[in-house]
Protein backbone atom coordinates (compact mmCIF):
# COMPACT_ATOMS: atom_id res chain seq x y z
CA UNK A 1 0.00 0.00 0.00
CA UNK A 2 1.24 3.53 -0.87
CA UNK A 3 2.80 5.94 1.76
CA UNK A 4 -0.63 7.61 3.20
CA UNK A 5 -1.22 11.48 2.03
CA UNK A 6 -0.51 14.12 4.78
CA UNK A 7 -2.33 16.53 6.09
CA UNK A 8 -0.88 19.67 4.58
CA UNK A 9 -0.10 18.33 1.19
CA UNK A 10 -4.31 16.98 1.25
CA UNK A 11 -5.19 20.66 2.52
CA UNK A 12 -3.02 22.02 -0.66
CA UNK A 13 -4.48 20.06 -3.15
CA UNK A 14 -7.87 20.84 -1.79
CA UNK A 15 -7.22 24.30 -1.73
CA UNK A 16 -6.36 24.56 -5.17
CA UNK A 17 -9.50 23.08 -6.43
CA UNK A 18 -11.65 25.47 -4.65
CA UNK A 19 -9.35 28.17 -5.90
CA UNK A 20 -10.00 27.00 -9.42
CA UNK A 21 -13.99 26.72 -8.98
CA UNK A 22 -14.39 30.05 -7.24
CA UNK A 23 -16.35 32.52 -9.22
CA UNK A 24 -17.66 28.79 -11.47
CA UNK A 25 -19.01 26.52 -8.76
CA UNK A 26 -19.17 26.25 -5.09
CA UNK A 27 -17.66 23.18 -3.32
CA UNK A 28 -19.22 21.44 -0.41
CA UNK A 29 -16.90 19.29 1.55
CA UNK A 30 -18.33 16.11 0.56
CA UNK A 31 -17.09 17.35 -3.44
CA UNK A 32 -13.61 18.20 -1.72
CA UNK A 33 -13.31 14.84 0.10
CA UNK A 34 -14.76 13.29 -3.12
CA UNK A 35 -12.26 14.96 -5.43
CA UNK A 36 -9.19 14.19 -3.09
CA UNK A 37 -10.08 10.09 -3.22
CA UNK A 38 -10.12 10.73 -6.90
CA UNK A 39 -6.47 12.37 -6.62
CA UNK A 40 -4.77 10.22 -4.30
CA UNK A 41 -6.62 7.11 -4.56
CA UNK A 42 -5.88 4.98 -1.11
CA UNK A 43 -3.37 7.18 0.34
CA UNK A 44 -6.32 9.16 1.29
CA UNK A 45 -9.52 8.34 3.45
CA UNK A 46 -12.57 10.65 4.58
CA UNK A 47 -11.11 11.01 8.18
CA UNK A 48 -7.65 12.77 6.74
CA UNK A 49 -10.02 14.66 4.54
CA UNK A 50 -11.81 15.88 7.52
CA UNK A 51 -8.74 17.12 9.12
CA UNK A 52 -7.43 18.88 5.85
CA UNK A 53 -10.80 20.88 5.53
CA UNK A 54 -10.63 22.05 9.54
CA UNK A 55 -6.74 23.15 8.58
CA UNK A 56 -7.76 25.47 5.59
CA UNK A 57 -10.46 26.70 7.45
CA UNK A 58 -8.46 27.16 10.91
CA UNK A 59 -5.63 28.58 8.60
CA UNK A 60 -8.19 31.43 7.11
CA UNK A 61 -6.81 30.44 3.74
CA UNK A 62 -10.66 29.31 3.23
CA UNK A 63 -14.21 30.12 5.05
CA UNK A 64 -17.47 28.43 5.12
CA UNK A 65 -19.81 30.12 3.45
CA UNK A 66 -24.02 29.84 3.20
CA UNK A 67 -25.90 29.87 0.04
CA UNK A 68 -28.87 27.37 1.04
CA UNK A 69 -26.32 24.85 1.78
CA UNK A 70 -22.97 24.94 2.90
CA UNK A 71 -19.76 25.57 0.76
CA UNK A 72 -16.22 25.97 0.87
CA UNK A 73 -14.63 29.00 -0.55
CA UNK A 74 -12.11 31.44 -0.90
CA UNK A 75 -12.61 34.05 1.57
CA UNK A 76 -13.94 37.04 -0.16
CA UNK A 77 -16.09 40.66 0.30
CA UNK A 78 -19.52 39.03 0.89
CA UNK A 79 -21.72 40.42 -2.31
CA UNK A 80 -24.67 40.93 0.22
CA UNK A 81 -22.55 43.50 2.22
CA UNK A 82 -22.24 45.39 -0.55
CA UNK B 1 -34.19 59.08 24.90
CA UNK B 2 -34.07 59.17 21.02
CA UNK B 3 -36.93 59.69 18.82
CA UNK B 4 -38.80 56.39 17.70
CA UNK B 5 -39.45 56.08 13.97
CA UNK B 6 -43.41 56.28 13.24
CA UNK B 7 -44.58 53.49 12.86
CA UNK B 8 -48.52 53.15 12.21
CA UNK B 9 -48.89 49.85 10.95
CA UNK B 10 -46.52 48.32 13.52
CA UNK B 11 -48.92 49.68 16.05
CA UNK B 12 -51.37 47.62 15.13
CA UNK B 13 -49.51 44.68 16.10
CA UNK B 14 -49.34 45.86 19.95
CA UNK B 15 -53.23 46.03 20.24
CA UNK B 16 -55.10 43.08 21.62
CA UNK B 17 -54.27 41.06 24.52
CA UNK B 18 -51.11 39.04 23.06
CA UNK B 19 -47.51 39.88 23.93
CA UNK B 20 -46.11 41.92 21.30
CA UNK B 21 -42.28 41.59 19.84
CA UNK B 22 -43.15 45.44 18.37
CA UNK B 23 -43.23 46.70 21.85
CA UNK B 24 -40.23 45.47 22.98
CA UNK B 25 -38.43 46.35 19.73
CA UNK B 26 -39.82 49.60 21.05
CA UNK B 27 -37.92 49.54 24.67
CA UNK B 28 -34.67 48.13 22.97
CA UNK B 29 -35.01 51.13 20.56
CA UNK B 30 -34.79 53.71 23.09
CA UNK B 31 -31.42 53.11 24.02
CA UNK B 32 -30.00 51.03 20.41
CA UNK B 33 -29.56 52.75 16.86
CA UNK B 34 -30.14 49.34 15.54
CA UNK B 35 -33.54 48.79 16.77
CA UNK B 36 -34.33 52.05 15.70
CA UNK B 37 -33.26 51.33 12.31
CA UNK B 38 -35.04 47.71 12.58
CA UNK B 39 -38.50 49.03 13.19
CA UNK B 40 -38.22 51.55 10.17
CA UNK B 41 -37.21 48.78 8.03
CA UNK B 42 -40.01 46.59 9.17
CA UNK B 43 -42.92 49.24 8.75
CA UNK B 44 -41.59 50.42 5.43
CA UNK B 45 -41.29 46.04 4.54
CA UNK B 46 -45.17 46.01 5.60
CA UNK B 47 -46.02 49.19 3.71
CA UNK B 48 -44.47 47.96 0.93
CA UNK B 49 -45.23 44.27 1.47
CA UNK B 50 -41.81 43.31 0.79
CA UNK B 51 -38.64 41.96 2.76
CA UNK B 52 -35.92 44.39 2.87
CA UNK B 53 -33.06 40.96 4.19
CA UNK B 54 -30.21 39.83 2.48
CA UNK B 55 -29.38 36.08 3.55
CA UNK B 56 -26.91 33.54 3.76
CA UNK B 57 -22.91 34.47 2.69
CA UNK B 58 -19.59 34.46 4.90
CA UNK B 59 -20.26 34.72 8.44
CA UNK B 60 -18.77 33.10 10.79
CA UNK B 61 -16.72 32.66 13.96
CA UNK B 62 -12.79 31.75 12.92
CA UNK B 63 -12.76 28.11 12.75
CA UNK B 64 -16.28 27.32 12.71
CA UNK B 65 -18.89 26.98 9.52
CA UNK B 66 -22.59 26.95 11.77
CA UNK B 67 -24.17 28.91 14.33
CA UNK B 68 -23.46 32.31 12.67
CA UNK B 69 -26.90 33.27 9.98
CA UNK B 70 -25.45 36.73 7.70
CA UNK B 71 -28.52 38.65 7.22
CA UNK B 72 -28.00 42.11 5.62
CA UNK B 73 -30.14 44.50 4.59
CA UNK B 74 -30.72 45.71 1.01
CA UNK B 75 -31.76 49.63 2.12
CA UNK B 76 -28.35 50.11 4.06
CA UNK B 77 -27.89 54.10 3.28
CA UNK B 78 -31.64 54.37 4.75
CA UNK B 79 -30.84 52.23 7.59
CA UNK B 80 -27.45 52.11 8.22
CA UNK B 81 -27.33 50.63 11.59
CA UNK B 82 -28.28 47.18 10.49
CA UNK B 83 -26.56 46.96 7.30
CA UNK B 84 -25.58 44.19 8.83
CA UNK B 85 -27.76 42.31 11.37
CA UNK B 86 -26.69 38.92 11.94
CA UNK B 87 -28.26 36.03 13.48
CA UNK B 88 -26.29 33.80 16.59
CA UNK B 89 -27.77 30.25 17.12
CA UNK B 90 -26.33 29.55 20.79
CA UNK B 91 -25.88 26.03 22.01
CA UNK B 92 -28.99 26.00 24.74
CA UNK B 93 -28.45 24.09 28.11
CA UNK B 94 -30.63 20.66 27.46
CA UNK B 95 -34.27 20.74 28.60
CA UNK B 96 -33.44 24.66 28.47
CA UNK B 97 -32.62 25.30 32.42
CA UNK B 98 -30.52 27.94 33.37
CA UNK B 99 -29.92 30.44 36.21
CA UNK B 100 -31.35 33.99 36.42
CA UNK B 101 -27.91 34.64 37.02
CA UNK B 102 -26.63 33.28 33.47
CA UNK B 103 -29.17 34.91 31.93
CA UNK B 104 -28.79 38.34 33.04
CA UNK B 105 -25.30 37.68 32.40
CA UNK B 106 -26.15 36.53 28.47
CA UNK B 107 -28.36 39.81 28.53
CA UNK B 108 -25.86 42.26 29.46
CA UNK B 109 -23.28 40.53 27.00
CA UNK B 110 -25.54 40.98 24.18
CA UNK B 111 -26.47 44.45 25.10
CA UNK B 112 -22.26 45.29 24.44
CA UNK B 113 -22.11 43.55 21.40
CA UNK B 114 -25.56 43.31 19.78
CA UNK B 115 -28.88 45.19 19.51
CA UNK B 116 -29.57 43.39 22.65
CA UNK B 117 -32.96 41.28 21.06
CA UNK B 118 -33.30 37.76 21.65
CA UNK B 119 -35.75 34.83 21.21
CA UNK B 120 -36.03 32.34 23.60
CA UNK B 121 -36.10 30.27 21.98
CA UNK B 122 -36.18 30.08 18.03
CA UNK B 123 -38.01 26.72 16.70
CA UNK B 124 -34.61 24.97 16.58
CA UNK B 125 -34.51 24.93 20.49
CA UNK B 126 -31.42 27.52 20.79
CA UNK B 127 -30.88 30.66 21.83
CA UNK B 128 -31.25 33.06 19.20
CA UNK B 129 -29.35 36.37 19.63
CA UNK B 130 -30.54 38.85 16.91
CA UNK B 131 -28.84 41.20 15.08
CA UNK B 132 -25.04 42.31 15.16
CA UNK B 133 -22.43 43.67 12.82
CA UNK B 134 -19.35 41.42 11.34
CA UNK B 135 -16.63 42.67 13.28
CA UNK B 136 -19.04 41.91 16.53
CA UNK B 137 -19.08 38.51 15.56
CA UNK B 138 -15.73 37.40 17.21
CA UNK B 139 -16.29 38.97 20.30
CA UNK B 140 -19.77 37.97 21.19
CA UNK B 141 -18.10 34.53 20.69
CA UNK B 142 -15.73 35.04 23.20
CA UNK B 143 -18.27 36.85 25.38
CA UNK B 144 -20.60 33.29 24.74
CA UNK B 145 -17.83 31.14 25.17
CA UNK B 146 -17.00 33.18 28.70
CA UNK B 147 -19.80 32.21 30.28
CA UNK B 148 -19.42 28.33 29.00
CA UNK B 149 -22.00 28.89 25.70
CA UNK B 150 -20.63 27.71 22.31
CA UNK B 151 -22.63 28.33 19.24
CA UNK B 152 -25.22 26.02 17.79
CA UNK B 153 -25.75 24.51 14.36
CA UNK B 154 -26.91 26.24 11.26
CA UNK B 155 -26.16 25.31 7.57
CA UNK B 156 -25.40 22.01 6.12
CA UNK B 157 -24.19 20.80 9.90
CA UNK B 158 -25.63 18.75 12.79
CA UNK B 159 -28.01 20.78 14.17
CA UNK B 160 -27.99 21.82 18.08
CA UNK B 161 -29.76 18.56 19.37
CA UNK B 162 -32.50 19.39 21.91
CA UNK B 163 -34.84 17.53 24.00
CA UNK B 164 -38.13 17.61 26.07
CA UNK B 165 -37.58 18.54 30.19
CA UNK B 166 -37.61 14.87 30.40
CA UNK B 167 -37.24 13.34 33.87
CA UNK B 168 -36.07 16.47 35.21
CA UNK B 169 -39.75 17.43 35.23
CA UNK B 170 -41.86 15.18 33.57
CA UNK B 171 -43.04 11.86 35.17
CA UNK B 172 -43.70 10.10 32.06
CA UNK B 173 -40.41 10.41 30.20
CA UNK B 174 -39.26 6.87 29.34
CA UNK B 175 -35.54 7.75 29.41
CA UNK B 176 -33.09 10.09 30.36
CA UNK B 177 -33.56 12.59 27.46
CA UNK B 178 -31.31 15.46 28.89
CA UNK B 179 -28.29 13.09 29.27
CA UNK B 180 -28.80 11.64 25.97
CA UNK B 181 -28.95 14.65 24.26
CA UNK B 182 -26.12 16.33 26.09
CA UNK B 183 -23.95 13.18 25.11
CA UNK B 184 -24.90 13.57 21.21
CA UNK B 185 -23.73 16.83 21.17
CA UNK B 186 -20.88 16.72 22.93
CA UNK B 187 -20.13 13.51 20.58
CA UNK B 188 -20.64 14.95 17.42
CA UNK B 189 -19.19 18.67 18.11
CA UNK B 190 -17.35 18.38 14.86
CA UNK B 191 -20.59 17.70 13.05
CA UNK B 192 -22.03 20.21 14.61
CA UNK B 193 -19.70 23.34 14.10
CA UNK B 194 -17.83 22.20 10.55
CA UNK B 195 -20.84 21.58 7.69
CA UNK B 196 -19.44 18.19 6.24
CA UNK B 197 -23.56 16.89 4.91
CA UNK B 198 -25.30 17.40 1.62
CA UNK B 199 -27.98 19.49 4.41
CA UNK B 200 -28.77 20.02 8.30
CA UNK B 201 -29.24 16.72 10.33
CA UNK B 202 -31.06 17.20 13.19
CA UNK B 203 -31.48 15.08 16.55
CA UNK B 204 -34.62 15.63 18.77
CA UNK B 205 -35.15 14.11 21.84
CA UNK B 206 -38.78 13.53 23.31
CA UNK B 207 -39.62 11.28 26.50
CA UNK B 208 -42.69 10.22 25.52
CA UNK B 209 -45.31 9.62 22.65
CA UNK B 210 -46.85 13.28 23.14
CA UNK B 211 -43.39 14.26 21.75
CA UNK B 212 -43.30 17.53 23.21
CA UNK B 213 -40.61 18.63 20.79
CA UNK B 214 -42.59 17.48 17.55
CA UNK B 215 -39.31 15.61 16.62
CA UNK B 216 -41.92 13.12 14.46
CA UNK B 217 -42.58 15.94 12.85
CA UNK B 218 -39.03 17.76 12.16
CA UNK B 219 -35.96 15.49 13.03
CA UNK B 220 -34.42 13.12 10.69
CA UNK B 221 -33.45 11.35 13.78
CA UNK B 222 -36.73 11.29 16.11
CA UNK B 223 -35.92 9.44 19.68
CA UNK B 224 -38.91 9.19 21.09
CA UNK B 225 -39.95 7.62 24.55
CA UNK B 226 -42.15 4.35 25.02
CA UNK B 227 -42.86 1.61 26.70
CA UNK B 228 -43.03 -2.44 26.11
CA UNK B 229 -45.10 -3.36 29.05
CA UNK B 230 -48.92 -2.53 29.93
CA UNK B 231 -49.85 0.73 31.02
CA UNK B 232 -49.79 1.63 34.31
CA UNK B 233 -53.33 1.52 35.94
CA UNK B 234 -54.37 2.66 39.23
CA UNK B 235 -58.53 1.42 39.67
CA UNK B 236 -58.88 3.79 42.98
CA UNK B 237 -57.98 6.41 41.18
CA UNK B 238 -59.95 6.00 37.22
CA UNK B 239 -63.08 6.02 39.89
CA UNK B 240 -62.12 8.78 41.00
CA UNK B 241 -62.20 10.61 37.97
CA UNK B 242 -65.51 8.98 36.84
CA UNK B 243 -67.13 10.48 40.31
CA UNK B 244 -66.10 13.62 39.51
CA UNK B 245 -67.68 13.85 36.35
CA UNK B 246 -65.25 12.55 34.04
CA UNK B 247 -67.03 10.78 31.18
CA UNK B 248 -64.39 7.62 30.68
CA UNK B 249 -66.77 6.11 27.91
CA UNK B 250 -66.76 9.29 25.79
CA UNK B 251 -63.45 11.22 26.85
CA UNK B 252 -61.21 8.43 27.17
CA UNK B 253 -62.71 4.97 25.61
CA UNK B 254 -64.05 6.93 22.09
CA UNK B 255 -61.13 8.51 21.92
CA UNK B 256 -58.96 5.33 22.23
CA UNK B 257 -57.34 5.12 18.49
CA UNK B 258 -56.27 1.58 18.67
CA UNK B 259 -59.96 0.57 20.41
CA UNK B 260 -57.98 -1.44 23.10
CA UNK B 261 -60.56 0.16 25.77
CA UNK B 262 -63.49 -1.01 27.60
CA UNK B 263 -65.49 0.70 30.39
CA UNK B 264 -68.23 -0.89 32.44
CA UNK B 265 -69.51 1.94 34.82
CA UNK B 266 -66.82 0.73 37.60
CA UNK B 267 -63.85 -0.71 35.86
CA UNK B 268 -61.48 0.50 32.99
CA UNK B 269 -59.98 -2.65 31.29
CA UNK B 270 -57.22 -1.83 28.79
CA UNK B 271 -56.24 -4.50 26.32
CA UNK B 272 -52.35 -3.49 26.06
CA UNK B 273 -51.86 -5.55 22.48
CA UNK B 274 -53.55 -2.71 20.76
CA UNK B 275 -52.56 -0.33 22.48
CA UNK B 276 -50.77 2.25 20.21
CA UNK B 277 -48.54 4.61 22.97
CA UNK B 278 -50.96 7.90 21.84
CA UNK B 279 -51.01 8.94 25.69
CA UNK B 280 -54.52 10.05 24.94
CA UNK B 281 -55.43 8.68 28.06
CA UNK B 282 -52.71 8.69 30.17
CA UNK B 283 -53.14 12.71 29.58
CA UNK B 284 -56.56 12.34 30.53
CA UNK B 285 -56.09 10.71 33.97
CA UNK B 286 -52.38 11.08 34.69
CA UNK B 287 -53.54 10.44 38.72
CA UNK B 288 -54.71 6.99 37.53
CA UNK B 289 -52.87 5.74 34.11
CA UNK B 290 -49.19 5.84 33.56
CA UNK B 291 -46.26 4.52 31.06
CA UNK B 292 -45.64 0.94 31.44
CA UNK B 293 -42.56 0.08 33.78
CA UNK B 294 -40.49 -1.55 30.79
CA UNK B 295 -39.34 2.00 29.04
CA UNK B 296 -37.24 2.72 26.41
CA UNK B 297 -37.43 4.58 22.98
CA UNK B 298 -38.14 4.22 19.44
CA UNK B 299 -35.98 5.49 16.91
CA UNK B 300 -37.53 7.42 13.83
CA UNK B 301 -36.01 8.71 10.50
CA UNK B 302 -36.20 11.23 7.69
CA UNK B 303 -38.72 13.63 9.00
CA UNK B 304 -38.33 17.10 7.75
CA UNK B 305 -40.64 20.57 7.74
CA UNK B 306 -41.72 21.38 4.33
CA UNK B 307 -38.71 23.96 2.83
CA UNK B 308 -37.01 22.83 -0.71
CA UNK B 309 -39.41 19.79 -0.89
CA UNK B 310 -43.08 18.91 0.57
CA UNK B 311 -43.19 17.60 4.44
CA UNK B 312 -42.65 14.09 5.92
CA UNK B 313 -43.14 12.45 8.82
CA UNK B 314 -40.43 9.98 10.23
CA UNK B 315 -41.21 6.58 10.19
CA UNK B 316 -39.81 3.43 12.72
CA UNK B 317 -36.14 2.67 11.99
CA UNK B 318 -35.28 1.14 15.64
CA UNK B 319 -38.67 -0.40 17.02
CA UNK B 320 -36.99 -0.01 20.60
CA UNK B 321 -33.86 0.19 22.36
CA UNK B 322 -32.41 1.45 25.68
CA UNK B 323 -30.81 5.18 25.43
CA UNK B 324 -29.92 5.10 29.03
CA UNK B 325 -28.04 1.91 28.49
CA UNK B 326 -24.33 3.34 26.98
CA UNK B 327 -23.52 -0.15 25.40
CA UNK B 328 -27.05 0.63 23.28
CA UNK B 329 -26.36 4.25 22.81
CA UNK B 330 -22.97 3.24 21.53
CA UNK B 331 -24.50 1.14 18.62
CA UNK B 332 -26.85 3.75 17.67
CA UNK B 333 -23.80 6.36 16.97
CA UNK B 334 -22.24 3.30 15.07
CA UNK B 335 -25.61 3.64 12.94
CA UNK B 336 -25.79 7.11 12.77
CA UNK B 337 -22.36 7.26 11.42
CA UNK B 338 -23.06 4.38 8.79
CA UNK B 339 -26.08 6.84 7.90
CA UNK B 340 -23.88 10.09 7.76
CA UNK B 341 -21.51 7.88 5.47
CA UNK B 342 -23.98 6.65 2.81
CA UNK B 343 -25.95 9.80 2.78
CA UNK B 344 -22.87 12.30 2.11
CA UNK B 345 -21.82 9.83 -0.48
CA UNK B 346 -24.87 9.47 -2.64
CA UNK B 347 -27.17 12.44 -1.22
CA UNK B 348 -27.87 15.22 -3.37
CA UNK B 349 -27.07 18.73 -2.64
CA UNK B 350 -29.93 19.94 0.29
CA UNK B 351 -31.23 16.46 -0.04
CA UNK B 352 -32.21 15.68 3.48
CA UNK B 353 -32.21 12.39 4.61
CA UNK B 354 -36.37 11.27 4.39
CA UNK B 355 -35.89 12.71 0.80
CA UNK B 356 -32.90 10.59 0.08
CA UNK B 357 -34.41 6.95 1.18
CA UNK B 358 -37.72 7.83 -0.17
CA UNK B 359 -35.47 8.59 -3.57
CA UNK B 360 -33.45 5.35 -3.46
CA UNK B 361 -36.07 3.37 -1.70
CA UNK B 362 -35.64 1.79 1.88
CA UNK B 363 -34.69 -1.09 0.97
CA UNK B 364 -31.49 -0.32 -0.74
CA UNK B 365 -30.81 2.41 2.22
CA UNK B 366 -31.15 -0.49 5.00
CA UNK B 367 -29.13 -2.78 2.98
CA UNK B 368 -26.37 0.32 2.15
CA UNK B 369 -26.26 0.93 6.13
CA UNK B 370 -26.14 -2.89 6.41
CA UNK B 371 -29.12 -3.19 8.36
CA UNK B 372 -32.15 -5.80 8.43
CA UNK B 373 -35.15 -4.82 7.85
CA UNK B 374 -37.45 -5.78 10.36
CA UNK B 375 -41.67 -5.84 10.32
CA UNK B 376 -42.07 -3.67 13.11
CA UNK B 377 -40.29 -0.48 10.52
CA UNK B 378 -43.88 1.28 10.10
CA UNK B 379 -45.19 4.43 9.27
CA UNK B 380 -47.42 4.22 11.55
CA UNK B 381 -48.94 2.47 14.35
CA UNK B 382 -50.83 -1.18 12.39
CA UNK B 383 -49.88 -0.42 9.49
CA UNK B 384 -48.15 -2.65 6.66
CA UNK B 385 -44.89 -2.56 7.04
CA UNK B 386 -42.34 -1.66 4.31
CA UNK B 387 -41.99 -5.00 2.33
CA UNK B 388 -38.44 -6.12 1.41
CA UNK B 389 -37.73 -9.63 -0.43
CA UNK B 390 -35.91 -10.48 -3.45
CA UNK B 391 -37.72 -12.14 -6.43
CA UNK B 392 -35.63 -15.15 -6.42
CA UNK B 393 -36.85 -15.64 -2.54
CA UNK B 394 -40.25 -15.37 -3.94
CA UNK B 395 -40.17 -17.70 -6.56
CA UNK B 396 -38.14 -20.20 -4.51
CA UNK B 397 -40.91 -19.67 -1.87
CA UNK B 398 -43.39 -20.27 -4.76
CA UNK B 399 -41.48 -23.72 -5.72
CA UNK B 400 -40.96 -24.84 -2.09
CA UNK B 401 -45.01 -24.78 -1.84
CA UNK B 402 -45.44 -26.17 -5.61
CA UNK B 403 -43.44 -29.45 -4.48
Amino acid sequence: MSEPASVDEVAEAMYQQVKAAQGQKKLKPGDLTKMMIELFGDRVDKKLCKKAIRKLIESERCVYTYFGGSFIELPHKEGAEN
Amino acid sequence: MAELPETPLLDELEKGPWPSFVKEIKVAARHKEACRDLLGQLERSYREKIGHWKHGGIVGVLGYGGGVIGRYSDLPEDFPAISHFHTLRVNQPSGWFYTSEVLRKLCDMWEEHGSGLTNMHGSTGDIILLGTSTPELEPTFKGLTDLGFDLGGSGSDVRTPSCCVGPARCEWACYDTLKLTYDLTMSYQDELHRPMFPYKWKFKMAGCPNDCVASIARADMSIIGTWKDDIQQNDEEVKKYAEAGLDIQRDVVENCPGRCMSWDGEKLTIDNRFCRRCMHCINVMPKALAPGKERGATILIGSKAPIVEGALLSSVFIPFMNPDDPEEVAELKEIVEEIWDVWSEEGKNRERVGEFIQRVGMGNFLEAIGMEPVPEMVAHPRENPYVFYALDEEEEEDEDEDE
